[in-house]
C-alpha cells in the first residue's frame, strides 16, 4: 500500500502508511466502489487486500455516496477530494481513494483535513450508509486490528449470503474475506442486500442462543468461499464460539436455497418459539389470538406503535382483526427482524405467507423451554460485555430466539442468529425508533457479547427469546373471559329457565328508582353472605327491590330472571348481583376447591362490589340529570313564553 | 380519477387528506372542509328515523367550475369525500359508488389493525396504497 500510495500519486500525497487492518478496509472499499458501478475489476480476492488494484478506477458515483456517509461536511469533502489527488488527476484511483479514506477518518476524528494528518495512526473511517445498506459503522477506534476491516455491509452489498456468522468463520477461516470474493450469487442479490442480511443476521441471531459479539464489522465472509487470509486478528472473532462457525457455515448452505428473500424465512426453531408463545396467548394452536392480546403481546417487543401497526398490517393476511397460527409467527417473524435492523419489506415476503407457513410448518409441538425469558431479554441486559456496537441491542432478546445452541443442529438458527448479531444495517429511512433502538441497543449489545468462555454459560442460561410478561396463572388475561368461563359453568347447569343465565359482566344494576339505600342495604348483607349460600333469603330480598317496576328498560329483561329466584340462582342482574355471582359459582367453585379459584372469586367479589358501587354512583347521577333536564326543559318554556315580549 | 379523497372523523376533524400533488393542496383541503356542511345537511335531511336505511352514499355533493364532490357517511358518522375532475365526464356514479365502497373496505380493515387508536390520523400503507390506486387510475 504504501508503495503504491507512494508510486501513485508522485509528487501528490506523501506516501500512505495504512495498517493492516486499512489496508483491508480501504481496499474493500475501493472494490465496493468501483465494482459497484458495474465496471471495476472483478471481485478480488482477499489476499488482494494488501495489493492495490492499481488498474481500478472507483468511479464517482459510489465514492461520493460512500463520502457522503461519511457525514462530514461537503465543504470538508471537497477538500479531502482535493487532497488526495482526485480532483487532480480527475479519477479516483486506488491510491487516491485511500489517501481520501484516510482524510476522512482523520476529518472524522476531529483533526484538520491536511496531508499531515494522515501520518498517524488513525481509527478508521465511519460511513453511515443508508438506504440499501442501512446504517454501518465500522471502524472501532478500538479495534484498529483486522475486526474491523471488514466492512460487512459494504461487502454484503455484494454477497448476500455471508452474512451468516462470519465471525466465527473468522476463527476458522479468514474472515476478512472480500466481499467481492464472494459466491457469484450476490450480484444478483445486490438489490436484496437488506434482505439477505437481515436473513443471515435474523438465522445467525435467532440461532445464537446467547448473544455473540457480531458486529457489523464482523466481515460477512461468505461461508462458501472461506476467505484466504483475510484478517485472522479479530478480537470479535474469538467471542464467537466455533461451534456456530461451522454450524454457520453448513446452514448458509441450506440458506442458499429455493427463495431468495432468505431474512424472511422463518427456521424450525424459531417456528417452534413462536408456536409457543402462540400456545401461551392462546392454548388452540387452530384457533387465533384477538386484536387487544396480539397488541399486548407485540408491544412488549418495544417496536414503536407505528410499526408494529405496519407489522400487523403485513401479516393480517385477511384483516380480521385476529391472528391465526401462520400470521402469528409471521408477524413475529417481522418484529423478529425488525428488531435486528432489518428494514420492513414493501409486501409480506412469500415466505411468510399464511399458506405458505401452513405448509411449511406442520406446527410443531416441541416445547421451547427458553421462551420464559422474553420478558427478562425485552428490558435487556445481561452483564453488559464490551462488544463494540451492537446494534440489535434490543435484537439480542428477540434474537435469543429458543435456539438452544447445545443443539448444534440447529445450524440454521445459529447462523443467523450470528448474522443478527452483527450490526444490522438499519435503515436510516424507517421510523425514528430505528435511530433511537441503535442508539439504545449500542449498550444492550454489549451486553451480549461473551467471550468464548462465557458460551457455555450463556448456553446453560439459556438465553432464551424474549418471554412474554408473566401471565397471571393460568387464567385468561382478560377478565371478563375469566368471568365468563367461571361464572357459565357453575351457572348453566343450574339455571332452570331457558333464559340466558346473567351475563356476569354486567355490573349489578341497582333499580334507579328504587332508594339505592335499599339497595345498598340489601348488598351489603347480600354481599356478606355471599360466601354463605343463603339463595333463598338473597331472592326474597331482591324481590322487593325489583317490586318497583324499573325504570329502566334494560331492567325488564332481568324481571324475568328475577323471578327463577326461586331456584338459587338469583339473576346477577338484580341489585345484587355480586354476591349472586359469587354464591352461585360459589358451590361450584368450592368443588374444585383450588386456592386459585379461590383467589379469583375474592377477586370476582371485590370487582362486583366496586361494580355495585359505581352502579350505585351512576343511578344517583342519572337522577341528577333526569332533574336538572327537567329544569332545563321549564326554563326553555319560560324563555319561549317571554320571547314575544323581548324584541329581537 | 380522484383528485382528492378526504376521510373527516366523527368529529370534523381529517383522519386523513390526500391531493393529488400537483394543484395547490390547500384548495382542496378548503373544498373538503366546506363540503362537510353539505354533508351535515344531507345526513339530518334524510330524517332521524331512518338513520337505519339511511343510505350510506351521499352523491354529489355540490359541483364547483372545476370540481366534483361526492360524500359518503359510514354509520359511524365517518365521512368520506372525494374531489374529481370536471372534466372527468366518463366518470360515472356507479363508478364513484365503487370507489367509495373501496374507500370503506380499507377504512375497515385500517381499524381492524389493534395498533390503530380511532380517532389517530391513518397511516397505513395499505390504505395509502389504495388511495393512491384510486388517484392515478384515470390521469
Amino acid at each position: 500500500m504504501e508503495a503504491a500510495a507512494g508510486g501513485g500519486c508522485g509528487s501528490g500525497p506523501p506516501p500512505l502508511l495504512l495498517s493492516e487492518g486499512e489496508q483491508q478496509c480501504y481496499s474493500e472499499l475501493f472494490a465496493r466502489c468501483a465494482g459497484a458501478t458495474g465496471g471495476g475489476p472483478g471481485p478480488v480476492p482477499p489476499d488482494a487486500t494488501r495489493v492495490a488494484p492499481g488498474t481500478a478506477t472507483a468511479a464517482a458515483g459510489p465514492v461520493a455516496d460512500l463520502f457522503r456517509a461519511s457525514q462530514l461536511p461537503a465543504e470538508t469533502l471537497h477538500q479531502i477530494t482535493e487532497l488526495c489527488g482526485a480532483k487532480r488527476v480527475g479519477y479516483f484511483g486506488p491510491t487516491q481513494f485511500y489517501i481520501a479514506l484516510k482524510l476522512i477518518a482523520a476529518a472524522q476524528s476531529g483533526l484538520p483535513v491536511r496531508i499531515e494528518s494522515i501520518k498517524c495512526e488513525l481509527p478508521l473511517p465511519r460511513f453511515m450508509m443508508s438506504k440499501n445498506d442501512g446504517e454501518i459503522r465500522f471502524g472501532n477506534p478500538a479495534e484498529l486490528h483486522g475486526t474491523k476491516a471488514q466492512i460487512p455491509y459494504l461487502t454484503t452489498e455484494k454477497n448476500s449470503f455471508k452474512r451468516t456468522d462470519d465471525e466465527d468463520k473468522q476463527e476458522t477461516q479468514s474472515p476478512t474475506m472480500s466481499p467481492l470474493a464472494s459466491p457469484p450469487s450476490s450480484p444478483p442479490h445486490y438489490q436484496r442486500v437488506p434482505l439477505s442480511h437481515g436473513y443471515s443476521k435474523l438465522r445467525s441471531s435467532t440461532e445464537q442462543m446467547h448473544p455473540a459479539p457480531y458486529e457489523a464489522r464482523q466481515p460477512l465472509v461468505q461461508p462458501e468461499g472461506p476467505s484466504s487470509g483475510g484478517s485472522g486478528s479479530k478480537p470479535l472473532r474469538h467471542q464467537a464460539s466455533l461451534i456456530r462457525s461451522f454450524s454457520v457455515e453448513r446452514e448458509l448452505q441450506d440458506s442458499s436455497s429455493s427463495y431468495p428473500d432468505e431474512p424472511w424465512r422463518i427456521t424450525a426453531e424459531q417456528r417452534e418459539y413462536y408456536v409457543n408463545q402462540f400456545r401461551s396467548l392462546q392454548p388452540d394452536p387452530s384457533s387465533f389470538i384477538s386484536g387487544s392480546v396480539a397488541k399486548n403481546f407485540f408491544t412488549k417487543s418495544k417496536l414503536s406503535i407505528p410499526e408494529l401497526s405496519y407489522i400487523w398490517e403485513l401479516s393480517d393476511a385477511d384483516c380480521d382483526g385476529a391472528l391465526t397460527l401462520p400470521e402469528f409467527c409471521a408477524a413475529f417473524h417481522l418484529i423478529v427482524a425488525r428488531k435486528n435492523g432489518y428494514p420492513l419489506p414493501e409486501g409480506l415476503p412469500p415466505t411468510l405467507q399464511p399458506d405458505y407457513l401452513q405448509a411449511a410448518f406442520p406446527k410443531p409441538k416441541r416445547e421451547c423451554a427458553l421462551y420464559d425469558s422474553y420478558s427478562e431479554s425485552l428490558p435487556a441486559n445481561q452483564q453488559p460485555r464490551d462488544l463494540n456496537r451492537m446494534e440489535k441491542a434490543s435484537v439480542k432478546d428477540m434474537a435469543d430466539f429458543p435456539v438452544p445452541t447445545q443443539d448444534v443442529t440447529g445450524d440454521d438458527k445459529q447462523a443467523l442468529k450470528s448474522a443478527t448479531n452483527e450490526a444490522l444495517p438499519k435503515d436510516v429511512s424507517e421510523e425514528p425508533a430505528t435511530p433511537k433502538d441503535s442508539n439504545s441497543l449500542k449498550a444492550r449489545p454489549r451486553s451480549r457479547s461473551y467471550s468464548s468462555t462465557s458460551i457455555e454459560e450463556a448456553m446453560k442460561r439459556g438465553e432464551d427469546p424474549p418471554t412474554p410478561p408473566p401471565r397471571p396463572q393460568k387464567t385468561h388475561s382478560r377478565a371478563s373471559s375469566l368471568d365468563l368461563n367461571k361464572v357459565f359453568q357453575p351457572s348453566m347447569p343450574a339455571t332452570k329457565s331457558g333464559l340466558l343465565p346473567p351475563p356476569p359482566a354486567l355490573p349489578p344494576r341497582p333499580c334507579p328508582s328504587q332508594s339505592e339505600q335499599v339497595s345498598e342495604a340489601e348488598l351489603l348483607p347480600q354481599l356478606n353472605r355471599a360466601p354463605s349460600q343463603t339463595a333463598e333469603s338473597s331472592p326474597a330480598k331482591k324481590d322487593t327491590p325489583y317490586s318497583q317496576p324499573p325504570s329502566k328498560p334494560i331492567r325488564r329483561k332481568l324481571r324475568p330472571e328475577n323471578q327463577t329466584t326461586e331456584n338459587q340462582e338469583p339473576p346477577t342482574t338484580v341489585s345484587g348481583p355480586a354476591p349472586v355471582a359469587t354464591v352461585k359459582p360459589h358451590p361450584t367453585v368450592q368443588k374444585q376447591s383450588s386456592k386459585q379459584k379461590k383467589a379469583i372469586q375474592t377477586a370476582i367479589r371485590k370487582n362486583k362490589e366496586a361494580n355495585a358501587v359505581l352502579a350505585r354512583l351512576n343511578s344517583e347521577l342519572q337522577q341528577q340529570l333526569k332533574e336538572v333536564h327537567q329544569e332545563r326543559i321549564a326554563l326553555e318554556n319560560q324563555l319561549e313564553q317571554l320571547r314575544p315580549v323581548t324584541v329581537l | 380519477m380522484a383528485v382528492c379523497v378526504a376521510v373527516i372523523a366523527k368529529e370534523n376533524y381529517p383522519l386523513y387528506i390526500r391531493s393529488a400533488p400537483t394543484e395547490n393542496e390547500l384548495k382542496f383541503h378548503y373544498m373538503v372542509h366546506t363540503s362537510l356542511d353539505v354533508v351535515d345537511e344531507k345526513i339530518s335531511a334524510m330524517g332521524k328515523a331512518l338513520v337505519d336505511q339511511r343510505e350510506l352514499y351521499l352523491g354529489l355533493l355540490y359541483p364547483t367550475e372545476d370540481y366534483k364532490v361526492y360524500g359518503y357517511v359510514t354509520n359511524s358518522k365517518v365521512k368520506f369525500v372525494m374531489v374529481v375532475d370536471s372534466s372527468n365526464t366518463a366518470l360515472r356514479d356507479n363508478e364513484i359508488r365503487s370507489m367509495f365502497r373501496k374507500l370503506h373496505n380499507s377504512y375497515t380493515d385500517v381499524m381492524c389493525n389493534p395498533f390503530y387508536n380511532p380517532g389517530d390520523r391513518i397511516q397505513s400503507r395499505a390504505f395509502d396504497n389504495m388511495v393512491t390506486s384510486m388517484m392515478i387510475q384515470v390521469c
